[in-house]
C-alpha cells in the first residue's frame, strides 16, 4: 500500500485495506504516543501547521505526533498574525508553506479549503477540519478507538447523538462506519436531522440506518454512543440554536438503560451534553479518544512522509 | 405558404429543442454576446410537435460539439445541427460532460471556490436529467443548475 506524498482530504480518499493499514500501524505507534519508547524517524522532516480557525486537540495532537517521530513543527494557530489579514489568497500562504516544509496540516473555516491547498502545493496536504466539511483524522482516530476496543465495527450497534445537520465529523464516520458494516442509528433533535446526502452514501455501502428522536430506546442494546456537540458556531442563527441546545443529555439516569459495555465516545470539546459524573463511569471513552488522536497522526505522518523502519 | 419565424440557414449551427426561456443563457454560456461578429437568431417559445421550444441558430460557424455539450446543464434535451449548404450534415444530442469547470457558481456560499481565489468552479457529474452537479472542492450537491450559472 502506497501512501507516500498521499493528500488526505476526506475519508473517502482511503479504502477500507488503507485505513486499517493506518489503524495497524497507529496500533505500534501507542507506546511512542506515550512516551515510552522513542524514535527520530521523522528527524529530517518539517511539518507546516496552519490553523485558521481554533482547534486545541487536532493542533496540538499533530504536533505531538510529529515531535514524537522526531521531526519539527512550523506553522500558526490563528490567522490574525498572517499575511491572510492583508488580504492574501489561500492559494497564496499554501505556495509560501509548500517551500518551507515536508508536509501540510490545515484547518479553514471555508469547506473545500483543504482540497484547494492540495492543488496548489507539491507537499502532501492533511485536512484537519474544512469548515463544516471533512475532518478526515478525527474520522481515522474514531475508527482506531472502536477498533481496538470492539475488536469489530461489522454489526455492531453505533448510535451517533446531536448536531448530526451540521456537524461535519458525523458525515464523515456515517460514511466509514458503513463502509465497515455498522449497525447505525441517528438520534438528533428534528431540525438538525442526518443529511439526505449522508444517508443516500450509507445506503449505497449497503447499510440502512435508522433515525430517531428517542434517544432512551436508541441507547438499549447500543454497542457505541458517539454523542457531539451542538455547535453554536455552525449555526445560520442564534434563534434556530437556542431552540435545541440542551436537548440531549448523557447522564447516570440514562446509562441504566445502556449495556454494561457500551462505550461512550465524543470529538470533544463537550459543553452540556455529558453529565461530568459519567466521566467515572467504564462507559466513558471520550479521553482515551482524544489521546488515541496522536498514535493515529503519528501514523499518517509516518506513513505519508515514508518513515524509516522503526 | 406558411411563413417561417426561423428561416433556414445556409450554413452553421443550429441549437433546437432548446428549453422554453432557456436560449438567452444558452448564448451566455457560449459567450455569444453582443460583440459577436456572426449572424445569430434567436427564437422563443416557437410551436413545435412537441409544444414549445426557444431555438438558436449561428450563421456560417460550426459549434464545437464538446463546447455545446455545456447547454445540458440548462437543457439536457437539446439537440445540434451542423448545416452545410442547407442540409443536416451532423446531428448530436447533448450530452453534459464528466466535469464541469467555470460555468456554474457553487450554491455554498462558504465554499472555496466562492471566495477570491485563484481557481475556476469545477464540478463532477452526479445525474444527466434533470442534471444534478456536486462542487469539486466542497462536494455539495446541486440541482438547481440553471440558477447560477455564471
Amino acid at each position: 500500500m502506497d501512501f507516500l506524498n498521499k493528500d488526505v482530504i476526506s475519508i473517502k480518499d482511503l479504502s477500507k485495506p488503507e485505513i486499517l493499514s493506518i489503524v495497524n500501524v497507529a496500533k505500534k505507534m501507542v507506546p511512542y504516543a506515550k512516551g515510552v519508547k522513542h524514535t527520530n524517524v521523522l528527524n529530517k522532516n518539517i511539518l507546516s501547521t496552519l490553523f485558521f480557525e481554533p482547534s486545541t486537540r487536532t493542533r496540538l495532537s499533530f504536533e505531538s505526533a510529529m515531535n514524537r517521530l522526531g521531526g519539527r513543527v512550523i506553522g500558526f494557530a490563528e490567522p490574525s498574525s498572517t499575511s491572510q489579514k492583508k488580504g492574501e489568497s489561500l492559494a497564496d500562504t499554501i505556495r509560501m508553506a509548500d517551500s518551507y516544509g515536508d508536509i501540510i496540516v490545515i484547518r479553514h473555516p471555508q469547506e473545500g479549503a483543504a482540497r484547494l491547498s492540495a492543488e496548489f502545493a507539491e507537499s502532501p496536504v492533511i485536512n484537519a477540519g474544512d469548515g463544516a466539511g471533512h475532518h478526515p483524522t478525527q474520522c481515522l482516530l474514531d475508527l482506531f478507538t472502536i477498533i481496538t476496543e470492539k475488536k469489530k465495527i461489522k454489526g455492531d450497534k453505533i448510535v451517533l447523538l446531536g448536531d448530526l445537520k451540521y456537524g461535519r465529523t458525523v458525515h464523515s464516520l456515517a460514511y466509514a462506519l458503513s463502509l465497515f458494516g455498522a449497525n447505525l442509528v441517528f438520534v438528533s433533535p428534528e431540525n438538525l436531522k442526518m443529511p439526505k446526502e449522508v444517508i443516500n452514501e450509507c445506503k449505497k455501502l449497503g447499510v440502512e440506518p435508522s433515525n430517531t428522536t428517542n434517544l432512551e430506546r436508541a441507547i438499549k442494546d447500543a454497542d457505541v454512543l458517539y454523542v457531539t456537540r451542538i455547535q453554536k458556531e455552525r449555526f445560520p442563527d442564534a434563534e434556530e440554536y437556542n431552540q435545541v441546545v440542551g436537548t440531549y443529555k448523557v447522564d447516570l439516569n440514562l446509562l441504566k438503560h445502556a449495556k454494561e459495555d457500551l462505550i461512550i465516545m465524543h470529538p470533544l470539546p463537550r459543553v452540556v451534553e455529558i453529565d461530568p459524573a459519567v466521566d467515572r463511569t467504564p462507559h466513558a471513552l471520550y479521553f482515551k479518544q482524544a489521546f488515541n488522536g496522536v498514535p493515529v497522526r503519528m501514523a499518517l505522518l509516518y506513513l505519508i512522509l515514508g518513515g524509516k523502519k522503526l | 405558404m406558411k411563413k417561417l419565424k426561423i428561416t433556414p440557414i445556409k450554413n452553421g449551427t443550429v441549437i433546437d429543442h432548446i428549453t422554453p426561456g432557456s436560449a438567452i443563457k444558452v448564448l451566455h454560456i457560449l459567450k455569444i454576446h453582443e460583440k459577436t461578429s456572426y449572424v445569430v437568431s434567436v427564437g422563443m417559445n416557437v410551436k413545435s410537435k412537441i409544444g414549445k421550444k426557444d431555438i438558436v441558430k449561428v450563421e456560417n460557424r460550426e459549434l464545437d460539439t464538446k463546447e455545446l455539450d455545456k447547454i445540458a446543464l440548462i437543457s439536457p434535451k437539446a439537440t445540434i445541427n451542423i448545416i452545410r449548404d442547407y442540409e443536416v450534415v451532423k446531428k448530436h444530442k447533448v450530452k453534459l460532460p464528466a466535469e464541469i469547470v467555470g460555468i456554474v457558481k457553487c450554491s455554498n456560499p462558504t465554499c472555496i471556490s466562492n471566495s477570491k481565489e485563484p481557481v475556476q468552479s469545477r464540478f463532477i457529474l452526479v445525474k444527466e436529467d434533470p442534471p444534478c452537479i456536486k462542487c469539486y472542492y466542497c462536494e455539495r450537491e446541486s440541482e438547481d443548475v440553471a440558477e447560477r450559472i455564471i
